[in-house]
């Protein structure tokens, strides 16, 4: 595998191997000695365009965990004649001999074009509005555990429905699921108010709805997504109240969950808004089983990129 | 035969096989095969004097179901219940950098290495790289008091300073040959057999 | 200098002639007199000279992406006799004394007739009017605050009004910012969906067009639609323009050919306002070219320094170059698919652009008397478009890497040869 861009490069036996291998992984978490000596030598720079905390100390912790070098760059995003263009950024890091670039930017496809720009493996850590592939991983990952418990050893989620909720045209955490949820089986229904699903969502392979509570009863897993509370003045929902009563996992749709469901969210989370505290700690939320995948799952992905031969 | 290290000429039972080309030759059947692993379970508990703190590590694939065996022996046989597991050495080995990406194998290790006897188990002793490998591994678990290697097969030809403690059977081959181990429990049956150079590998230790 | 007799050319794909060029005009052939310099034009087409309502050539202020000199060679090679420079260079064309620095330079500098297109508000800023009427007398006659929408209708009223003081005309850049922001860059659908790109939906276009027309009938004044998109403002157009209103419309040679599935590799050269878009809209805006509903051919040439466009989709410059490919385009898209003959050609590239921008010595007539700008145009040369041979200074060029036609053989203004593919002027 040269690059990971998105979540769609992945067929269904590579993801079970990402899987599966990010289960060893996760072994690594408990022992005293936390290091893999399979990328030592090797040198990856996290390139952050935007700012994020978790997701980059996610990724530092997995390539340092595999013996490799890792430099962490934040880089201010440059627009148009002022400073550097993204091409020399890209290509003065590289120059600097790294083996694979970790990249999040704030504008759809920068990863894509970095990929063509060197010679390194670009890892797409999340750009713009388009997709983060190891944020679907890791919830793949959390969601296959979940489903293990009632049925071991399962690896494809054949007859299951996962509902995704929330502001799914700026998402790029719901487009990397869509995609790698399908490549599993599972059926995707979408749950957004109107002005909150994407152009061309009739394109998409998933069911869409605008009713949240018809939805929630056939879900084995309700995946809610963070809504931004400035989507408000771009006048996509009139007040968080009316959007939290429409669209908000709140304490009495909880009832409404299917036996044996369970809850996602990739946060950070907006406690009261999209998600109610009760949800968020309830005995089947999943949320930070997916915070503790991170590690594993990233791990996973560096060494199926860098672990081989050139 | 025990493992001395010293090269032994061709075995008197050894004879054209069924296993893969016509100039493969058997040189286990599945009751030699027994035999070897129930001695060699006697001798690890004999080394150990007994059952205390001995850990049995298959390495994948094959060394996973002889320790399994090995474990099962000395139930039956000893009565006493040595815990089993497998260690995966794909990430220490000192040639991942020259394949395509390796997948990697499942790690169980039941009880802590730390002050533990721990027996690695391989099904063929080769170049003694994967023993090495091991070795590595098991160093980042913690620290074995003791670590001791029980093989099926000893092919001879090692390229690092290794040596097994408890070997099944001594096979002399050339270096263009493959030893083939076949275990019912992947492959449907027991038996060892030497494959012609150009045959495709086994993994070999 | 000498005369120049330019022999066997296909006047407008209407017959063999030849023609007789001296101080600039042209000449009854008989009147040969003494040493003269030949062109033989056998096998090729002769138009007028093209005229360019839409070009950037960003200077005074973007020298390092592309000056007047370097942009009217460009144009030179396409076979342009006129360029229109739009307003929004740095300063901004928006007073008398901007609109003559930029004539001055093309006198100084240019390979084409340089006429420069005057803001609609001052600095582009859409809130008051820029001195309109001082333009006009240094001979501006095109407004436009290309770049940016005149999106206060109440300023569009009064521009539209001021100008019909002295024949002018706005051309407007029909983007509504409510609908398609600054940072819209992609055809609102399918593809900018996926691809995770602010989107630029056709309303956004097209309802600012329905407005303006309402107003230019109000107004009687001349309103010119700058590179129509889609199919939605093509249908109002055509509304318009049945109802005696007096509006003209241009298309540029990208929306032609090229559609929205071109941004899929998130390549910033097809970032261009108003965007690519599906194949209905480019089949939708051909159509609308050969029935005359879009009055003309415009290129919107749009130079880009390497680092302006070497950017994340999102981030990077609007725009794409067109003057030297814009003829190759239309001959591919609208003569070798018979849509036009090389008549109408004329018509969309020379004469009447010609008379939107009221430039008395272009779009005229191969004719004795007649100023000579013409372009000798060879229909069947095609080559693989290699964006590092532009005049430009600039390679942001989406046709890079394909297969055109590559027609213009010589350009010739004012009687000068200010272009030819090799040397065929022989004493």
């Amino acid at each position: 595998m040269r690059h990971l861009l998105s979540a769609a490069d992945l067929d269904q036996p590579q993801i079970t191997e990402i899987l599966d291998l990010a289960e060893e992984m996760s072994l690594v978490q408990g022992r005293a000695v936390k290091k893999l000596p399979a990328l030592r030598g090797r040198t990856v720079v996290n390139l952050f365009f935007e700012d994020s905390t978790r997701t980059r100390s996610s990724f530092e912790i997995a390539g340092k965990w595999l013996s490799a070098d890792v430099i962490n760059i934040s880089a201010k995003g440059s627009s148009v004649s002022k400073g550097e263009s993204l091409r020399d950024t890209v290509l003065t890091v590289a120059a600097m001999g790294v083996d694979a670039l970790v990249i999040r930017h704030h504008a759809s496809g920068a990863p894509w074009q970095a990929s063509r720009w060197i010679d390194a493996h670009v890892l797409n850590a999340g750009d713009g509005t388009h997709e983060h592939p190891t944020q679907a991983l890791l919830d793949a990952f959390t969601i296959r555990r979940h489903f293990r418990h009632f049925v071991p050893d399962l690896s494809s989620f054949e007859g299951k429905t996962v509902a995704i909720v929330g502001d799914i045209t700026h998402s790029r955490v719901a487009r990397s699921n869509v995609l790698l949820l399908n490549t599993l089986g599972a059926e995707v229904i979408l749950v957004a108010p109107p002005t909150l699903l994407p152009a061309g969502i009739d394109s998409w392979p998933v069911l869409v709805c605008t009713d949240f509570d018809q939805v929630l009863p056939h879900a084995d897993i309700v995946m809610m997504l963070r809504v931004q509370r400035e989507r408000m003045s771009g006048g996509y929902f009139p007040t968080p109240r009316e959007y939290t009563i429409g669209y908000g996992l709140t304490r009495p749709r909880l009832e409404l969950m299917k036996p044996g469901a369970a809850i996602c969210h990739p946060g950070p989370m907006n406690r009261g808004l999209e998600i109610s505290a009760d949800a968020a700690d309830a005995a089947n939320s999943l949320i930070l089983d997916q915070v503790a995948a991170g590690v594993s799952v990233r791990m996973s992905v560096l060494y199926e990129l860098l672990g081989g031969a050139e | 035969m025990s493992g001395t290290g010293m090269p032994q000429a061709w075995p008197e039972d050894a004879r054209p096989g069924v296993a893969g080309s016509v100039t493969s030759r058997v040189v286990m059947e599945a009751d030699q095969i027994a035999r070897a692993c129930a001695r060699m379970a006697h001798q690890i508990l004999e080394a150990n004097r007994g059952a205390d703190g001995l850990v049995l590590l298959g390495i994948p694939t094959r060394g996973v179901p002889l320790a399994h065996r090995l474990a099962k022996v000395m139930d039956e046989i000893e009565g006493v219940r040595v815990p089993v597991g497998a260690l995966d050495v794909t990430m220490y080995r000192d040639d991942l950098r020259r394949q395509p990406t390796r997948a990697v194998g499942r790690t169980d290790v039941p009880v802590e290495v730390e002050g533990s006897t721990v027996v690695l188990v391989d099904d063929v002793l080769y170049s003694g790289r994967t023993v090495r490998a091991a070795l590595d591994a098991l160093g980042d678990l913690g620290r074995p008091r003791v670590v001791r290697l029980a093989v099926l097969v000893d092919r001879g030809h090692r390229e690092l300073p290794i040596r097994a403690d408890h070997v099944g059977r001594d096979i002399p081959t050339r270096t263009g040959e493959h030893v083939s181990v076949r275990l019912t429990e992947l492959d449907g049956i027991d038996q060892v057999s030497i494959e012609p150079a150009g045959n495709p590998d086994h993994g070999e230790a | 200098m000498r005369d120049l007799l330019i022999r066997g050319a296909d006047l407008v794909g209407r017959g063999r002639s030849d023609l007789l060029i001296r101080n600039g005009h042209f000449l009854d052939p008989a009147d040969v007199d003494g040493d003269v310099n030949e062109l033989d034009a056998h096998g090729l087409v002769a138009l007028p000279g093209l005229v360019d309502l839409h070009a950037h050539l960003r200077e005074p202020g973007r020298e390092d992406a592309e000056t007047v000199e370097s942009g009217t060679l460009a144009a030179a090679r396409g076979g342009y006799t006129a360029v229109l420079a739009m307003a929004n260079t740095t300063p901004v064309t928006d007073t008398a004394e901007a609109a003559a620095h930029v004539a001055a330079l093309g006198v100084r500098d240019g390979h084409a007739q340089v006429v420069p297109i005057g803001a609609v508000s001052k600095g582009l800023d859409g809130v008051e009017l820029a001195e309109l009427g001082l333009m006009a007398r240094a001979g501006v006659r095109l407004f436009s605050d290309d770049g940016h929408c005149v999106s206060d209708a109440r300023l569009m009223r009064r521009a539209l009004e001021y100008v019909r003081a002295f024949d002018g005309a706005i051309a407007q850049h029909a983007q509504d910012p409510q609908l398609a922001g600054a940072g819209a860059c992609c055809h609102e659908g399918e593809i900018s969906g996926k691809l995770g790109l602010p989107g630029w939906p056709s309303a956004a276009e097209a309802s600012i067009v329905a407005r303006d027309v309402q107003i230019a009938e109000l107004t009687r004044s001349r309103l010119h639609v700058c590179h129509v998109s889609c199919a939605e403002t093509v249908d109002i157009i055509r509304w318009a323009k049945q109802r005696g209103i007096n509006v003209t419309a241009e298309v540029a040679p990208h929306h032609l050919m090229l559609t929205t599935n071109e941004v899929l590799g998130y390549d910033p050269t097809f970032k261009v306002n108003p965007p690519l878009r599906p194949t209905e809209h480019v089949e939708a805006v051909r159509e609308a070219l050969a029935d005359g509903t879009i009055d003309a051919v415009a290129t919107d040439h749009a130079p880009h320094a390497r680092h302006d466009k070497e950017h994340a989709f999102a981030d990077a410059a609007f725009g794409m170059l067109g003057l030297e490919t814009a003829l190759a385009v239309v001959l591919e898209t609208m003569i070798n698919s018979d849509l036009l003959t090389w008549a109408e050609v004329a018509k969309r590239m020379s004469i009447i652009p010609a008379h939107i921008a009221r430039l008395t010595d272009q779009g005229r007539p191969l004719a004795p008397g007649e100023p000579a700008n013409l372009v000798l145009l060879d229909p069947d040369a095609r080559v693989v478009v290699d964006r590092n041979e532009s005049a430009s200074l600039a390679r942001n060029n989406p046709w890079h890497g394909r297969e055109l036609p590559d027609p213009v053989v010589a350009t010739i203004w004012a009687g000068r040869v200010t272009y030819q593919k090799e040397s065929r002027v022989v004493s």
